[in-house]
């Protein structure tokens, strides 16, 4: 399909709102959108929710042989697809302008940085490393799939973990049960923060969404890390900046990078609380503090049959206020949950898909 | 390389520049007949060709014409043998059609393409050597060819690569600079109002010095403006003598 047109009156109704410094949905200049962070079941599988753009990750490994003039370094794969349901011009053939610039620059961003040790994923020097591959699928395109998708995969590369080896003159490959699996190490996590100008440079935002990108004259895209080192900036637009406009930029995005990372560390400490609560002792939920940060974006943890020998229920909890429905099942007594309690619980959500499933699930 | 030392502590560069020197640049216009506009210039080691087209009828689907503008087309090619180990593919990698991307952004912002409604420019560049630099080599290479087509731009657009060692900006880095893997940024400038028309870096720079290495890149995108002005204007004086002017 061809892409949706913008139409002129829409085209100068956003220009004249971005000059007024209002943006539809309320934000100022330099906010972001709510951003959410989810994981699945498995490690190295994550959904990040930028507003309404949602972009899912998963991290995959493999043991192989090495690339010829890196004979002791494991590989790093980077992928990002746009799949055809994110937007209706997505199709097959046409998107490769758009799918090379990001990809590039996402493979620019974090495989070129070495933000991950790709030493420590040697298993035997010169014939088996450990191919890391992060594929990133976008599911839905309200602007700003770069911060979206370098968010993402740097969460799902720091929530992945690897199996252990260990290698006596053949390499053993433990699985999750007689040896925990290991963590990546990662240096650094370097976050992008997108720029859009409007009206030949005059006017700027923070994190644009899909209309106001269709309206914008020029893009800047900044990553940084927390330490405020500047890992990549790309800036090819229609428009002319100035230095100093870069130069303020860059300030700006010192800020909202350590807002995030703020908020992706205290997701991935919550998840390893809730993960480790649950593994060691089912009976005895832990209570996990509930997230909050900027707009109220929270976590959902989606937690499906953890290796257990009673199956794993859970309850479906949309927002604060909705009532917690119970699925229908065997092990109600082990999760008691009521919807008055103040939000000091694990917090489990599974889809909907599940929950109309669920009564028909065996435990185990 | 291990112990390779990128500024000597006199101040000198693996290839005895200073830290703001430029490498040697030597360019020529007109270098085919067939091309509308064509240009080759040599920056130091690395060596890039460059050939336009235009502005003429789109090629193609007319659906991709512009009302009230030009499409400017650009492809960027690498030669198999530019390169110290040879490359498979010269060109159709992602590498490739990005840098093909920002020479197309780059052009399409300081073309007065408005001037050229429902007409393509195309802008062929072919690195022959590449020895660092390759991305300011080509847009150089570039804004000589269009000139040479006689397309109108709003300035020169003039590139230069910027690297930091040891607390130095260096400008203009060779490929040994750039595979050091030290911060590189490559910026294209139109000189006279110092504006940006591209931006892009790479590796990890602290934000302080993020000023400096820009400055650095903005000054030596200067003074390849002054040799690449000299060149023109010597081009149009020989072009005028053959005239009988």
């Amino acid at each position: 399909m061809k892409e949706t047109l913008l139409l002129n009156c829409e085209h100068r109704f956003l220009l004249c709102a971005i000059e007024e410094k209002k943006q539809l949905d309320g934000r100022q200049t330099y906010d972001y959108r709510n951003i959410k962070i989810s994981f699945g079941t498995d490690y190295g599988c994550c959904i990040v929710e930028l507003g309404k753009t949602r972009v899912l990750g998963q991290v995959s490994c493999e043991l192989v042989a090495p690339k010829l003039n890196r004979a002791t370094e494991g590989i790093l794969f980077f992928n990002l697809e746009l799949s055809q349901m994110a937007a209706p011009a997505f199709e097959p053939g046409r998107q490769s302008d758009l799918l090379v610039k990001l990809n590039r620059l996402l493979e620019r961003c974090l495989r070129n940085l070495k933000c991950t040790d790709t030493e420590s994923l040697c298993a035997v020097a010169g014939e088996k490393v450990w191919q890391i591959r992060v594929d990133i699928h976008l599911l839905n395109h309200d602007g700003n799939i770069t911060d979206a998708a370098s968010i993402d995969a740097i969460v799902a590369s720091c929530h992945f973990r690897r199996p252990d080896v260990s290698v006596q003159g053949e390499v053993t490959l433990y699985t999750p049960e007689e040896h925990d699996p290991v963590a990546l190490s990662i240096h650094h996590m370097p976050i992008c923060v997108s720029f859009a100008f409007f009206q030949q440079g005059t006017y700027l935002l923070v994190d644009p969404n899909e209309r106001e990108e269709c309206v914008m004259d020029g893009l800047l895209v900044i990553a940084m890390n927390k330490h405020r080192e500047i890992c990549t900036i790309q800036y090819s637009g229609g428009i002319m900046l100035l230095k100093d406009q870069v130069l303020r930029c860059s300030k700006i995005t010192g800020v909202k990078v350590a807002e995030i990372t703020e908020l992706i560390q205290k997701t991935l400490e919550n998840n390893q609380k809730i993960r480790e609560g649950v593994e060691n002792s089912w009976g005895d939920l832990e209570d996990s503090e509930k997230d909050e940060d900027e707009g109220g974006s929270d976590e959902a943890v989606i937690l499906d049959n953890i290796k257990m020998d009673t199956g794993a229920e859970a309850s479906d909890i949309g927002s604060q206020d909705d009532p917690i429905v119970l699925s229908d099942s065997e092990e109600e007594e082990m999760i008691i949950l009521e919807p008055d309690k103040n939000p000091k619980k694990i917090r489990m959500q599974t889809t909907s898909a599940k929950q109309e499933k669920a009564p028909s699930k065996k435990p185990m | 390389m291990a112990g390779l030392e990128l500024l000597s502590d006199q101040g000198y560069r693996v290839d005895g520049r200073r830290a703001g020197e430029l490498r040697k640049i030597q360019a020529r216009m007109g270098v085919f007949a067939q091309a509308d506009g064509s240009a080759y210039i040599e920056q130091g080691n690395t060596k890039a060709l460059a050939v336009v087209y235009g502005p003429h009828e789109i090629r193609g689907s007319r659906s991709r014409a512009l009302p009230d503008r030009a499409l400017v087309n650009c492809q960027y090619s690498s030669a198999t043998f530019s390169t110290g180990e040879r490359k498979r593919r010269p060109h159709g990698d992602r590498k490739s059609c990005e840098m093909g991307l920002q020479l197309r952004q780059t052009f399409e912002a300081a073309i007065l393409t408005q001037l050229h409604p429902r007409s393509q420019i195309d802008i062929y560049v072919q690195v022959l050597q590449a020895d660092g630099g390759t991305y300011a080599a080509c847009v150089n290479a570039a804004t000589l060819a269009v000139l040479d087509a006689g397309i109108p731009m709003r300035d020169f657009v003039c590139a230069c690569s910027a690297g930091f060692v040891d607390g130095t900006a260096l400008a203009d880095l060779s490929h040994v600079e750039e595979a050091a893997g030290g911060p590189q940024l490559a910026l294209a400038l139109l000189p006279a109002s110092g504006q940006i028309a591209l931006l892009e870096m790479d590796a990890r720079l602290h934000e302080d010095h993020l000023e400096c290495v820009l400055e650095a890149a903005a000054q030596a995108a200067r003074d390849v403006h002054t040799l690449l002005d000299r060149v023109v204007r010597q081009h149009v004086h020989e072009a005028s003598i053959l005239l009988g002017d």
